[in-house]
């Protein structure tokens, strides 16, 4: 195993009924890197999200972060011991306004409300929600609810940031200011793992590249290698693209 | 939640004093009556406000806890003197474990699941009670007349000391509700109530502060069924354990506007002058009509105001914004 | 003892199907539109006092007014859903709970204040006595009715695989949106549905009347149990709903048989919950 790796995922496997979702899985995550996971729909991104997470038990395989085993563990405990997540669905508390939503998550580390909302506060002017800290959950735009989801998650004050899909279904602007923030979360010393479609977004933030396929991992690597492989373009595309290259 | 502001703690204020000074001014005993059972209820709805309108456990079953805390106490008072006081903490302990032993098999239920599972839980309690020859299976309890006094918790001459002690019970029972609302665990119900997996993912021990709102929940609600025993003097499993208390108990809440921490007491101020008085007047035929009106205003309201009343009442004072 | 055993395991079954019969349209509602209807007992009750008045009336038998218990039912649950449960379905989850529950109320006071609440029974339905076959005694009205459950199970199935309207029931159960893509009007099969749950309820009613007591909150166990049963079978699952039906009748007599006959409900209920523990979406649900 190697010696620092933030997070080291080994031969995880997750199966429903005679359906792999994954299938034996490997790779390993550097500090401060920013992966990306690619793959058509249904190769088994999100699943692998929930097995490392500890939504789903993976059947076989075992999972490390920062050298301690996750695996089987719960949820909440993982999310306690640096890990954040964010869902494909996007996931917040509609009752509450977008100042309460990240105070619940700062409420991880900080007893007295009163902290915990400070802690929110520096949170939001950080992901640009600052002016909408009053507005309820369920009155927010799906880019802004994805903002705050991610907010949430940052309030957990992680090591390991890992987003699902947080680019789908934005505008070109708004797709910018994800990149962005991104990329600003990276600089604060946070590793990223982050499942995406949204190719641009993809080549721009990513250090490396990990492609999974009907639940295999088929390649990984720099982001330029993995686009020209015809192991994924055939993912992709299917095989009369890979022969016309 | 927001911390209390001046003008709120004033109207509290106010209508403390209200409460405080009405049985002096008054000395129709139905109306001290109504009130105590007013505030009984309102108590039982602040405590189920905390399982259901905080944590989104939508309990039909708290009778049961109400029941386990008259006949804790009644019992130990019987058989080994036990002082009631006593007999109320003990008896909320045993509600709480009771809760906590069916709160974590059920851990993962929501919504109906879990309505209906508190719905058999409460009927499975009461056909215990009701076979139970220890505690006097279906002919109940009778408590000894003591004399009267603070100690005893018994009064017979006058309805007044009950009725303070009701009324104290309520401000405690609010206060806990206030003190969750405005805390940690406050926030993280509320975000149990929105999803499991939300909660997980913000580092919750969903189990855990399920388990803490139940418990709590279970003890105050024990309190009242203490107080109630006291008060009555005689209890049995077809006064304390029926279905139609714990539903009257949601009513009142989602009445009042769940969620809110003096919604329920809306709720109860609302409910049971209603209750009381056309019982009084018009179910001691034996007709139902009395229950017939219940259960036309119990559709009705959640048809039309099923957010509550407190909700009205709280932004009035913002439509000028 | 053996023959006291099968005794028991026969009046399971016998009860057993009159559950799944009731049991199937309360999944029905339930799978369709989300809703749990805490007044079907009091259904199964208003087809009970249905069949009664007829029977007392007009001298009809329980077997013939079969017919108009089933209109009466199917009318009422259209018009429940319609002027009441339908305004609620935009709603916070606690009041679409506590909504039936007011209707439960209103229906079973409602029976009180119009027929008292005293106790009748149908004095001499056209089938009655006892079959004995060896050591079992098989009472001839639960029979029929407990037979006449399953036949009405049985074209509930086909109703809902073969007939259009049944399939677009399917449908909506199973996917709400995808079946509005498809041109299914979910608000009529919503009020359809309901209707229909009523109905079938209605029909164990007039079966019941056969030989079971009459009275304004007859519903209350019976609607429990219901709940019981389709949480062990699975909201929203029409075969789940008839197995279980069976399980829990044999559950009751069976557990009534080898601890105590008073605490035979509680033991139903407590299946319950450790279903719910174990798996939570019950035996076939989804």
């Amino acid at each position: 195993m190697k010696k620092g790796s933030c997070l080291e995922v080994k031969g995880i496997t997750k199966h429903f009924g005679g359906l792999y979702a994954n299938d034996r899985i490997d790779f390993s995550v550097e500090e401060g890197e920013i992966v990306s996971i690619i793959g058509p729909n249904g190769a088994g991104k999100s699943t692998l999200f929930n097995c490392i997470t500890g939504f789903y038990p993976p059947n076989s395989g075992k999972a490390f972060f920062f050298g301690e085993e996750i695996t089987h563990r719960r949820a909440d405990a993982i999310c306690k011991m640096g890990v954040a997540r964010t869902f494909q669905v996007v996931q917040i508390i509609g009752d509450m306004s977008v100042l309460e939503n990240v105070t619940t998550g700062a409420l991880l580390r900080y007893t007295k409300i009163g902290h915990a909302m400070k802690k929110a506060e520096e949170v939001l002017a950080f992901t640009g929600l600052g002016e909408k800290k009053d507005y309820l959950g369920t009155a927010l735009t799906i880019a802004d609810k994805k903002k705050l989801e991610v907010s949430m998650a940052l309030a957990t004050q992680p090591k390991l940031l890992m987003l699902d899909e947080s680019m789908a279904g934005l505008t070109m602007v708004e797709l910018r200011g994800m990149i962005d923030l991104t990329k600003r979360i990276r600089e604060k010393g946070i590793t990223l793992i982050v499942v995406e479609h949204v190719m641009e977004a993809v080549m721009e933030i990513s250090d490396r590249v990990v492609v999974l396929n009907s639940g295999k991992k088929i390649m990984e690597g720099p982001p330029k290698e993995v686009v020209r492989h015809p192991g994924v373009i055939q993912a992709y595309l299917g095989e009369r693209y890979v022969v016309s290259q | 939640m927001q911390k209390l502001t001046l003008k709120q703690i004033c109207s509290g204020l106010i209508a403390l004093i209200a409460v405080g000074i009405f049985p002096l001014l008054t000395t129709n005993t139905f109306a001290q009556h109504v009130m105590i059972l007013f505030f009984m209820f309102g108590m039982m709805g602040v405590a189920w406000n905390i399982m259901g309108g905080y944590a989104g456990m939508f309990s039909f079953g708290q009778v049961a806890f109400f029941g386990i805390g008259a006949y804790t106490s009644s019992y130990l008072l019987i058989t080994y003197q036990v002082t009631p006081w006593v007999g109320l903490i003990v008896g909320g302990l045993v509600a709480a474990l009771v809760g906590a032993a069916i709160g974590y098999p059920c851990s993962n239920l929501r919504g109906h699941y879990f309505a209906i599972a508190s719905i058999a839980f409460g009927e499975i309690v009461r056909t215990h009670f009701n076979n139970w020859k220890l505690i006097g299976a279906a002919e109940g309890l009778s408590l000894p007349m003591l004399n009267e006094g603070f100690k005893n918790f018994m009064f017979h001459s006058s309805k007044l000391p009950y009725y303070y002690i009701m009324l104290a019970f309520l401000i405690i029972s609010l206060l806990v509700c206030y003190l969750i609302s405005t805390s940690k665990v406050g926030y993280y119900l509320r975000a149990i109530k929105e999803s499991h997996d939300v909660a997980k993912v913000l580092g919750i021990n969903v189990v855990r502060y399920r388990l803490i709102a139940i418990m709590t929940s279970a003890f105050l609600t024990a309190m009242a069924g203490t107080f109630y025993a006291q008060y009555v003097l005689y209890i049995d499993p077809e006064s304390v354990m029926l279905l139609p208390i714990s539903i009257q108990i949601v009513l009142i809440s989602m009445l009042g506007g769940a969620g809110s921490v003096m919604g329920p007491v809306v709720g109860a101020a609302i409910l049971l002058p209603i209750s009381e008085v056309t019982r009084v007047w018009l179910g001691h035929k034996g007709t139902g009509v009395d229950m017939l009106i219940y259960g036309f205003l119990i559709t009705l309201i959640s048809v039309y105001q099923p957010k509550g009343v407190w909700g009205l009442f709280a932004n009035m004072g913002k439509r000028a914004k | 003892m053996t023959e006291q055993l099968l005794q028991q395991v026969v009046n399971g079954l016998l009860i057993g199907f009159m559950y799944a019969l009731i049991a199937i349209g309360l999944t029905l509602i339930w799978g369709v539109m989300n809703i749990v209807n805490f007044a079907h007992g009091d259904f199964l009750m208003v087809g009970m006092f249905a069949s009664f008045w007829l029977y007392t009336l007009y001298g009809l038998d329980p077997i013939f007014s079969i017919p108009v218990c089933t209109a009466l039912l199917f009318v009422m649950g259209v018009l429940i859903y319609r002027f009441v449960v339908s305004k609620v379905m935009s709603g916070p989850m606690l009041a679409q709970l506590v909504v039936t529950f007011g209707v439960s109320i209103f229906i079973s006071n409602l029976a009180v204040y119009l027929w008292t609440p005293d106790f009748r029974l149908i004095s001499q339905p056209l089938l009655s006595g006892t079959w004995v076959i060896g050591e079992v005694q098989l009472s001839i009205p639960k029979t029929v009715a407990s037979m006449g459950s399953v036949i009405t199970s049985l074209f509930v199935f086909l109703f809902l695989k073969k007939t259009k309207t049944g399939k677009a029931i399917l449908a909506t159960e199973m996917d709400r949106e995808a079946a509005l893509l498809m041109g299914i009007n979910t608000e009529r099969i919503n009020s359809f549905s309901f209707g229909m749950g009523a109905a079938l309820v209605g029909i164990a009613g007039a079966f019941l009347s056969t030989y079971y007591y009459i009275y304004p909150q007859v519903g209350g166990v019976f609607g429990t149990i219901a709940f019981c049963v389709v949480a062990l079978g699975g909201f929203g699952s029409i075969e789940g709903a008839f197995i279980a039906g069976i399980l829990v009748g044999l559950v009751q007599t069976l557990g009534g048989f080898f601890f105590d006959p008073a605490y035979k409900y509680a033991i139903v209920f407590m299946i319950y919950l450790i279903t719910v523990w174990i798996r939570p979406q019950g035996l076939l649900g989804w």
